[in-house]
Parts: C-alpha cells; sequence; structure tokens
C-alpha cells in the first residue's frame, strides 16, 4: 500500500513569492474583512467613486487609526477640500496631521507625494485627487504612478490616493470603488436632518471581486 | 599652568574664533593678541608643538603663536617671534633672552632709562642684580624684570562671550545670480554652524539681509520650528526662498545672522511609532512650500470660534492627542472658495440647484439652519444652511447668505 504523498504548494522556482503587506485597520469592520486586515503598508492602494461616495469618511477613518496609534498621517489636498473640523470629529488627531494644500494643481500635488515619501516617518500618505477632474488625473503617467509605487515599498508607509476613476491600475495593491447606496435621513419633512449615508465598497483585484456595505453617520 | 598667544594683525574677529575653538578662557589683550588656557589640552596632543600646530592650523592665516606657562611669557614671545614658540616650563628667561626691549612695555621714563643704561634685550635686563633696580626704578622696575624673566604670573582677563552668530561679506563685485551667491552663503553658514558647534549651541532662526545695487534691501527670515545645526540644510532652504522671491537688485553685500539655541535633546524608545526627522522634514517642507506657496503646508488648528471653515496653519509638532475616539463619520468636503448657486425654491425650499460644475433637481432636503455671528467685526456672517441629495446622488451643504440674498455651495458631504 502507498503512503499518501504530501501536498505541495505550487511554487515556482526563480519567481519572486507574493509579498505579505502589513495593514492598517481602518475600524470599519466590513472594510478590513474586504481588505484582508486593511489598507497595506509599503503600498499604493486606490479608492475611488464618485462624489458623496464615502470615499473621505472611509479615509478620514484610517487617518484616525493612524493618528491614534500616535503615528504621523501626511495628506496632500490637491483641491484645497479638506476640512480640518470635520476630520477632528471623525477622531483625527490634527496634530499628527501634515496637511499639503496645493490650491487645484495636480502636477505639485504628485510631486509633494513624491518628497513626503522620500522624506519617510510617516505611517499614512493620502494623495487626495477627488475633486481633481478625471481628465486631468488622467494625464498623471503610469510612470509616475509606478515610481511612487516603488518609493512606499521602501517604507512602512500606506499611500493611498483619493479619486473619482482609477488612474495608478496596475501599480496598486488594493482598489476600492466606493458608492453611495443610500442616503439616510430621520426626522420629518419640517424636522429632517441629515443622518447618514450607506456605502457599498468593492474590491477588485486580479479579476477577483468582493464588495461589502458600512454607514458613515453623520 | 599652560597659556597660549595667537598673534596676528587685522583680523580680531578670526582671532578669537579660533581660540574659542580650544578653549572657553580667553584674555583679548588688543586688536592683534588673543591669550587662551590650554591647560588640560596635553591630554588630546602628544606635545605642546602638537597643539601648537592645531592651532595654528585652525586659523587658516599666518600668525605668531607661542605657548608658555604664563600669559605675559606666551605674549611676548608670540609679539617677538615668528611662527610657532613653545616654551618649556622654567625656559622662560632663556627664550626671552634675545626680544627687544620695547616689547616689555612699562613707562617712557622707564623706558628712556634702560636705554641710557645700554638695555637692549629682555635677558641684558634680566641679568641686572633685582636689588639695585628696585632701589633706581622701584616697584614698576620690579614688576618689568619679572616679565623680562618670563616669571610673571597674573589670572587672564576673560573676555564676555557675546553668543552673536553673526557675520557678513561685502562683495568685490556685484552678484546677480543665485549660484555664486551660494557659494558666499555656503561659506557663511559653514562659520557660523562652525561657531554654534563649538559652544554646542543650534539655532531656530535664520536672518538674511542682502545689501542690493541701487535698491532697498532685501530680507528674509526662515523660523525653524526645532534647533537645527546643518549648513547644508539651511543653504537649501536659503536657495529655496531666493528662488521664491529673489532680490530686484543684484547683491553688493551679504549678511547673516543665527539665533542661537539649545540643541534638541530627544529620547527616543524601541516602541515609539516612527515619526518624520524634524531636519529632513524641515527641508522637504521648504521644498514643498517653494512649489505650493507660504503657508500652504503644516499642520491645521481648528481657531476657536463658530465661524465656518476657520483654522490656522501651525508647524507639525509633538502636542498630545486630542479626545476624540475614532469614528465612522460622514466627512464634509470644502470648496474653497464656496462656489456661487443658482436655486429655484418651491414653496420656500431648495427644488433645483445649479452651477457651471454640477447641480440637478434636490431629491430630499433638510434645513434651513441659521448660523450667524461676530456681529460685532467688520466681516461677520450669516446663512441659512441646507444640506441637499440631488438627483445623481451628490449630497452637498447649500447655503444662502443673509446680507447678499445669494447662494453657495459651501461643500459635499463624501
Amino acid at each position: 500500500m502507498m503512503a499518501a504523498s504530501p501536498v505541495l504548494h505550487d511554487v515556482r522556482f526563480g519567481l519572486p513569492q507574493p509579498r505579505t503587506f502589513e495593514r492598517i485597520p481602518t475600524g470599519i469592520s466590513a472594510i478590513d474583512t474586504l481588505a484582508s486586515g486593511g489598507i497595506p503598508r509599503g503600498a499604493l492602494t486606490e479608492i475611488h467613486g464618485p462624489a458623496s461616495s464615502g470615499r473621505t469618511s472611509l479615509l478620514f477613518a484610517a487617518m484616525a487609526r493612524v493618528t491614534t496609534n500616535q503615528e504621523y498621517c501626511a495628506l496632500i489636498d490637491a483641491a484645497d477640500a479638506f476640512d480640518p473640523a470635520s476630520a477632528a470629529e471623525a477622531g483625527v488627531h490634527l496634530s499628527r496631521l501634515l496637511w499639503i494644500r496645493c490650491g487645484g494643481n495636480a502636477e505639485h500635488a504628485l510631486k509633494a507625494a513624491d518628497l513626503i515619501v522620500q522624506a519617510g516617518g510617516f505611517g499614512l500618505i493620502v494623495m487626495d485627487l477627488a475633486d481633481t477632474p478625471p481628465r486631468t488625473a488622467a494625464r498623471i503617467s503610469l510612470a509616475s504612478w509606478f515610481r511612487l509605487r516603488h518609493a512606499v515599498e521602501r517604507t512602512p508607509a500606506a499611500l493611498v490616493v483619493l479619486e473619482q476613476m482609477l488612474n495608478a491600475k496596475s501599480c496598486s495593491s488594493l482598489q476600492l470603488e466606493l458608492r453611495s447606496k443610500e442616503v439616510r435621513w430621520s426626522g420629518s419633512q419640517f424636522g429632517k436632518l441629515l443622518h447618514g449615508t450607506e456605502v457599498r465598497a468593492q474590491s477588485c483585484k486580479h479579476y477577483h471581486t468582493q464588495s461589502a456595505t458600512f454607514e458613515a453617520h453623520r | 599652568m599652560s597659556y597660549a598667544c595667537l598673534y596676528a594683525s587685522g583680523n580680531p574677529a578670526l582671532l578669537l574664533e579660533c581660540a574659542a575653538r580650544f578653549s572657553p578662557l580667553i584674555e583679548q589683550t588688543s586688536d592683534d593678541a588673543v591669550i587662551f588656557d590650554v591647560e588640560g589640552m596635553g591630554h588630546l596632543y602628544v606635545t605642546p608643538r602638537h597643539l601648537a600646530e592645531a592651532i595654528a592650523a585652525q586659523a587658516g592665516i599666518p600668525v605668531n603663536l607661542a605657548i608658555a606657562s604664563n600669559p605675559d611669557a606666551a605674549q611676548h614671545a608670540a609679539r617677538g617671534f615668528r611662527g610657532i614658540t613653545v616654551i618649556p616650563p622654567g625656559g622662560e628667561a632663556k627664550a626671552l633672552a634675545p626680544l627687544p626691549l620695547n616689547l616689555l612695555g612699562g613707562s617712557p621714563q622707564t623706558a628712556e632709562i634702560l636705554y641710557l643704561w645700554g638695555i637692549r634685550t629682555f635677558g641684558e635686563f634680566a641679568a641686572l642684580p633685582p636689588m639695585g633696580v628696585a632701589a633706581r626704578l622701584g616697584q614698576e622696575g620690579i614688576d618689568l624684570q619679572r616679565l623680562a624673566r618670563g616669571e610673571g604670573y597674573r589670572r587672564l582677563r576673560l573676555i564676555e562671550d557675546s553668543l552673536r552668530f553673526e557675520d557678513e561679506i561685502e562683495l568685490d563685485d556685484p552678484v546677480d545670480l543665485l549660484e555664486p551667491l551660494s557659494f558666499i552663503l555656503a561659506r557663511l553658514l559653514n562659520d557660523l554652524c562652525a561657531r554654534l558647534s563649538a559652544r554646542s549651541l543650534a539655532t531656530t532662526e535664520i536672518r538674511l539681509r542682502l545689501t542690493l545695487e541701487m535698491a532697498q534691501p532685501h530680507e528674509a527670515t526662515l523660523r525653524l520650528p526645532i534647533p537645527m545645526r546643518d549648513p547644508k540644510a539651511f543653504l537649501k532652504m536659503l536657495q529655496l526662498e531666493l528662488g521664491s522671491r529673489p532680490p530686484s537688485a543684484p547683491v553688493l553685500k551679504v549678511r547673516l545672522a543665527l539665533e542661537s539655541a539649545r540643541p534638541r535633546t530627544e529620547q527616543h524608545g524601541l516602541f515609539i511609532p516612527l515619526s518624520p526627522e524634524p531636519e529632513k522634514l524641515e527641508l522637504t517642507l521648504a521644498r514643498i512650500r517653494s512649489m505650493v506657496g507660504p503657508g500652504k503646508a503644516g499642520t491645521p488648528e481648528i481657531l476657536d470660534t463658530h465661524r465656518p471653515d476657520s483654522f490656522r496653519m501651525v508647524a507639525l509638532g509633538h502636542g498630545p492627542l486630542s479626545t476624540p475616539a475614532p469614528r465612522t463619520h460622514m466627512a464634509f468636503r470644502r470648496f474653497r472658495p464656496p462656489q456661487y448657486a443658482q436655486v429655484r425654491l418651491q414653496s420656500g425650499r431648495p427644488a433645483h440647484v445649479s452651477n457651471p460644475s454640477m447641480g440637478g433637481p434636490v431629491v430630499s432636503c433638510a434645513g434651513p439652519w441659521r448660523t450667524a455671528g461676530e456681529w460685532w467685526k467688520p466681516d461677520p456672517w450669516s446663512h441659512d444652511e441646507w444640506d441637499v441629495a440631488l438627483g445623481d446622488g451628490g449630497v452637498f451643504r447649500l447655503y444662502r447668505d443673509i446680507a447678499t440674498e445669494r447662494w453657495f455651495f459651501a461643500g459635499s458631504y463624501d
């Protein structure tokens, strides 16, 4: 009788093994499950979707986690749209945040991101192109994204890009597409209040799509 | 005890700087001579000659240098002999003997008497019988003869360290390009940072003043959030500053001043999370500010007011963490400046909003909420705010300015 042969993993000799990333949990359990534990460090993550799709809410959740852990966060704000009061309400510790306001210039944002990645010492680096017109963001060459990915690979920082459409494509390790599922209101017509929004997140990488929903409350 | 005397004409500041690198105990006897205490330096240098050579090399210009067991012997030797002179303890009288008597000082009357006696050198004066000198020249004669023998001992009259780190260079020809000016700035910065380093100090402020040809002086001030002492980083910061705000005319004179401060001390720990290296970050921010503009990079600090979008930018610090715990909050994105909106009302509520870049029918809305304040100031605000959801899924904050009756998009919820 022959003994059962041990299971051999499909390892190809001479090829690099897939990287495993340390993750930054966002604190939103649905997203952390979807993204295998959170936003990967040493990699580029794209969060994309139309306006009011919950991109910034997800970002603030991650920033809050990072700054609570006494790490530093850099926000390169291409359209100068960051609202410090809203971030503080989400639990972001502003004293741990470096905010770079690029006044609508995406090229400056790209250069600033490059410099910040090179400077090192940040746990999370965010490039906010969410209000940059998709045609302008699409002008950033794939070579630039590749260079950014290569630069961040050697650091413990997670680089997150907020945008309307995917731009970095194959350079990003995680792509999250967000859509607003439902806007929640409370109260009657004259005492109505904006309560929050239900967001549907979809992760698509290597032809594998998963989705999850979470709620952001006002 | 051991003392060194540096003698060179025409550059008192350089002599003081050179002396300060070896000792904090310095006496400036005149514009061309400084005496300083080098006792204990024998632990660092094999022989006094090695020490003397190191001091002469540090001066960088031809100097007369003498090391002796007392300040006056060192001074007389430095004034009288070229180059380096090292007088061993007990050998002062012999070493000083050939020096001319005019180096000894004293009153003109005493000098004249000694001249009439035919005394021309220290050695000849030292050989006179002390009792006879005392009888004929009094106390002054006794003191001078002791000096001539190299026996005088006194304490140094120490200079007060002003701790002013300023330097300037006047240019032979006007400089109208940044690159040649950078060389001059580098030289000044290297010197000033070396002076800071010699006193274990750093700087928190760099002030540059450029005297221009036929124009008002150009001034620039770099304020550093932490004490630094890196001339290369300072040079890059000044280059970025001058590149973004160049002088209006060719430069005739460069003056640089550093504000001294105690260096930063920080205890790192194994388990403390990573943070940006302050010196590197400051240089990075200087590069970014030169690109995006001053005041556009920093940490936001919310002001104590109800006025919408009130904050100020401060330097990235290591302040304590604020109290709120992380939560999934519906984030708000601001439009800076607020975007003008055309609003069609129905029953007093927004029914359709539009502007060139966004708009559509209002699906749902909540409001109005009036916010107003600071009526006592020249720029009060008074708004009626609405939250509106549009047909395309966008959720915006809209407000009507009470004073102008105009509508604006304040931002979007995201």
